[in-house]
């Protein structure tokens, strides 16, 4: 008995810390354009902890007249903008927030439309109904709009920014999230569940929610790339960080009218929005996979 | 029409039965309704169970009988299914008068459930051992690792090495993944298991050793089962008690003696004849003519079998028929055992 005993405590205590955690960080590894993805993520987040430390506001914001429009060099290996502003520390300094926009509003709107869409989809009737036609106002409502309605109500501030791009790509989640939903409640071990006396609400979280996840890890990071665009975008028009704090997308659009004579302006902020959203997708697809058991080789 | 006449079987049964039942179905009615139409999937069954023993559902695809399972279980899918009217009382309680939180102790703790398809009752994405401790966590106050523990005991118990429980649900065969599901069941050892065709989806080499082990699992933890099935051979092995169901109706019932040697209804005689004999292989088969009438469209009086029943006459078509004891165990439902001198040719002559 006690030998059983120990074999059930290495087993359960093997089955909480390396069963589940370091299965899926194993198959992450395994595959080599997760593992990529998740590098270029974390040097992003490592510069982005240099750019707190490092860099302050006064050095990315100085206007220095005489060394306006340099082409990169050794002394600014991204060149200089039109006020004469380093590239690559504004570059890197605004990855703060690019990277709270695509995280923080793909991650509100995950939360908020992944759990709608699964009341939705897993309830039926009335409550799907009440959710779905919110959901449809809210996805005929251009995100553009929406965004600019909602930072002149909340004021134009990084966080409602956030908000702003967050709300705006909820409806996409609600029905991303019901659709998976509808598939999986129909599954025989939902009712199994319900036969060993499992509650609906636990039903959902523990049985349903894991099944469906998979469609909702790939829209959210396919999502990282457009909210950082949607919120280049509404900096551009006024509605987003003020202007000269060098978000990407600001970066980008300010960047237009010397597109002829200094391209470089907007090579260096594109290429990082493109390398996040490109780390984003290996990953999200990765992780997809790791999270799977079914694929486990 | 009928229910008078019913309810006066129903009392039988419980002074028959008394302390001992763990479940007892009264004129359950259960019915589909789907745009305006309504399917008739259960139309007064009764029957129950008495602790430690097992009764065999057995009837057609069709004939109502998961349905009495779900009902059972109070897990009727509502829309579209609603349970018109009846009685259900498990352990004591009256599942259809229950709070969902309620039920939600009984489920699982009182009363377990085991259904068709292993493949899909289980969730790909938990681990085997997880499961069954989601189960003895529901309903029992231990912490994981306990509940892990009595998860691993309850995969020994089932044939399964306790270690592959840190396994999923796609590494294990059909006839594991059944005894997982069976291991979840009985996880918090329920007084009643439930049993919809569990061994329809595994090929007859694996049903045989669910079977057995079901029955020394039984024996063993005293738990009544309800079998659902339309495999006659399985209820022959495992059960103690037989009701043939037809169109939603319970049309002959009792001892497994009764049932299968002195086969009284012709329903169940066709049943009978339906299966092939070993000894005489090549005798033709004799299959009842016909298909189960349409739910939809049930006759209102009369029998609903007459049609495909080889006995029948006129007198079928108009009255409906009502249980009759010919026995204190066995019951039929033929209009035809009126008329005094009525027999079936019967299966065992064939």
């Amino acid at each position: 008995m006690s030998k059983k005993n120990t074999t059930a405590s290495r087993l359960s205590s093997q089955y909480q810390k390396e069963n589940r955690t370091a299965m899926v960080w194993k198959r992450l590894k395994a595959n080599r354009g997760a593992f990529l993805g998740l590098i270029i993520l974390c040097i992003m987040f490592l510069l982005m902890i240099y750019s707190f430390i490092f860099i302050s506001y006064d050095e990315i914001s100085a206007i220095d007249s005489k060394n306006t429009f340099q082409d990169p060099s050794w002394e600014h290996p991204f060149g200089t903008d039109e006020m004469g502003r380093d590239m690559l520390k504004r570059t890197i300094y605004g990855s703060r927030y690019s990277l709270a926009v695509a995280f923080g509003a793909v991650g509100i709107g995950m939360i908020i439309g992944t759990f709608l869409g699964c009341i939705a989809g897993y309830y039926g009737g009335w409550v799907d109904n009440l959710i779905m036609r919110a959901s449809d106002v809210l996805s005929s409502l251009p995100g553009t709009l929406l965004g600019m309605v909602i930072v002149t109500i909340l004021g134009a501030k990084l966080i409602n920014l956030i908000i702003a791009v967050g709300v705006s790509c909820i409806a996409g989640f609600i029905r991303m999230a019901r659709a998976s939903v509808l598939t999986v409640k129909a599954n025989e071990y939902v009712e199994s569940a319900r036969a060993i006396g499992m509650s609906e609400f636990r039903i959902i979280f523990t049985q349903v929610l894991p099944n469906s996840l998979s469609p909702l890890i790939v829209t959210a990071t396919a999502r990282m790339a457009t909210a950082v665009l949607s919120a280049a975008g509404l900096s551009f028009l006024g509605f987003g960080v003020p202007v000269p704090n060098p978000e990407w997308g600001a970066l980008i659009s300010g960047s237009r009218n010397y597109l002829r004579f200094a391209p470089h302006l907007c090579y260096f902020p594109g290429l990082f929005i493109m390398l996040m959203a490109f780390s984003c997708a290996l990953l999200g697809d990765g992780l997809r996979d790791a999270l799977d058991p079914k694929l486990n080789k | 029409m009928s229910m008078k006449n019913e309810n006066a079987v129903v009392e039988q049964q419980v002074t028959e039965l008394d302390d001992d039942v763990v479940l007892d179905v009264k004129d359950l009615v259960v019915q589909y309704v789907v745009k305006k139409q309504v399917v008739e999937a259960v139309n007064g069954i009764s029957f129950s169970l008495k602790k430690g023993k097992a009764i065999g559902l057995v009837g057609e695809t069709g004939a109502g009988k998961t349905t009495t399972a779900l009902a059972i279980m109070n897990l009727v899918p509502d829309p579209p299914g609603i349970i018109k009217s009846g009685t259900i009382n498990v352990c004591g309680h009256d599942m259809l008068n229950l709070e969902p939180s309620q039920l939600e102790k009984i489920r699982g703790k009182d009363i377990s459930m085991i259904f068709q398809d292993p493949m899909t009752s289980l969730n790909p994405v938990m681990t085997v051992g997880e499961q069954i401790a989601e189960s003895v966590r529901l309903h029992e106050n231990v912490n994981k690792q306990q509940a892990i523990q009595r998860a691993m005991e309850m995969l020994e118990l089932v044939g399964i090495p306790g270690e592959r429980a840190i396994d999923y649900p796609h590494q294990f065969s059909g006839g594991m993944k059944q005894r997982v599901v069976i291991a979840i069941a009985l996880a918090c050892n329920p007084r009643i298991l439930i049993a919809d065709e569990p061994t329809t989806a595994l090929d007859v080499t694996i049903q045989a050793q669910v079977l057995s082990m079901m029955n020394d699992l039984k024996e063993k933890f005293n738990t009544a089962l309800l079998m659902i099935t339309h495999d006659l051979g399985v209820v022959a092995k495992m059960c103690d008690d037989v009701a043939v169901v037809y169109a939603g109706r319970v049309i002959e019932s009792g001892t497994l003696e009764d049932v299968f040697n002195q086969t009284m209804h012709p329903y169940t005689e066709g049943l009978f004849n339906s299966l092939p004999n070993i000894g005489k292989r090549d005798t033709e088969l004799k299959p009842i003519p016909g298909l189960m009438p349409d739910p939809t469209k049930l006759p209102k009086v009369g029998c609903a079998f007459a049609d495909r029943c080889r006995y029948a006459t006129d007198i079928c078509r108009e009255k409906t028929p009502e249980p009759r004891f010919v026995s204190d165990t066995h019951m039929i439902a033929c209009v035809r055992y009126d008329e005094p001198d009525f027999s079936i040719e019967g299966w065992q002559n064939e």
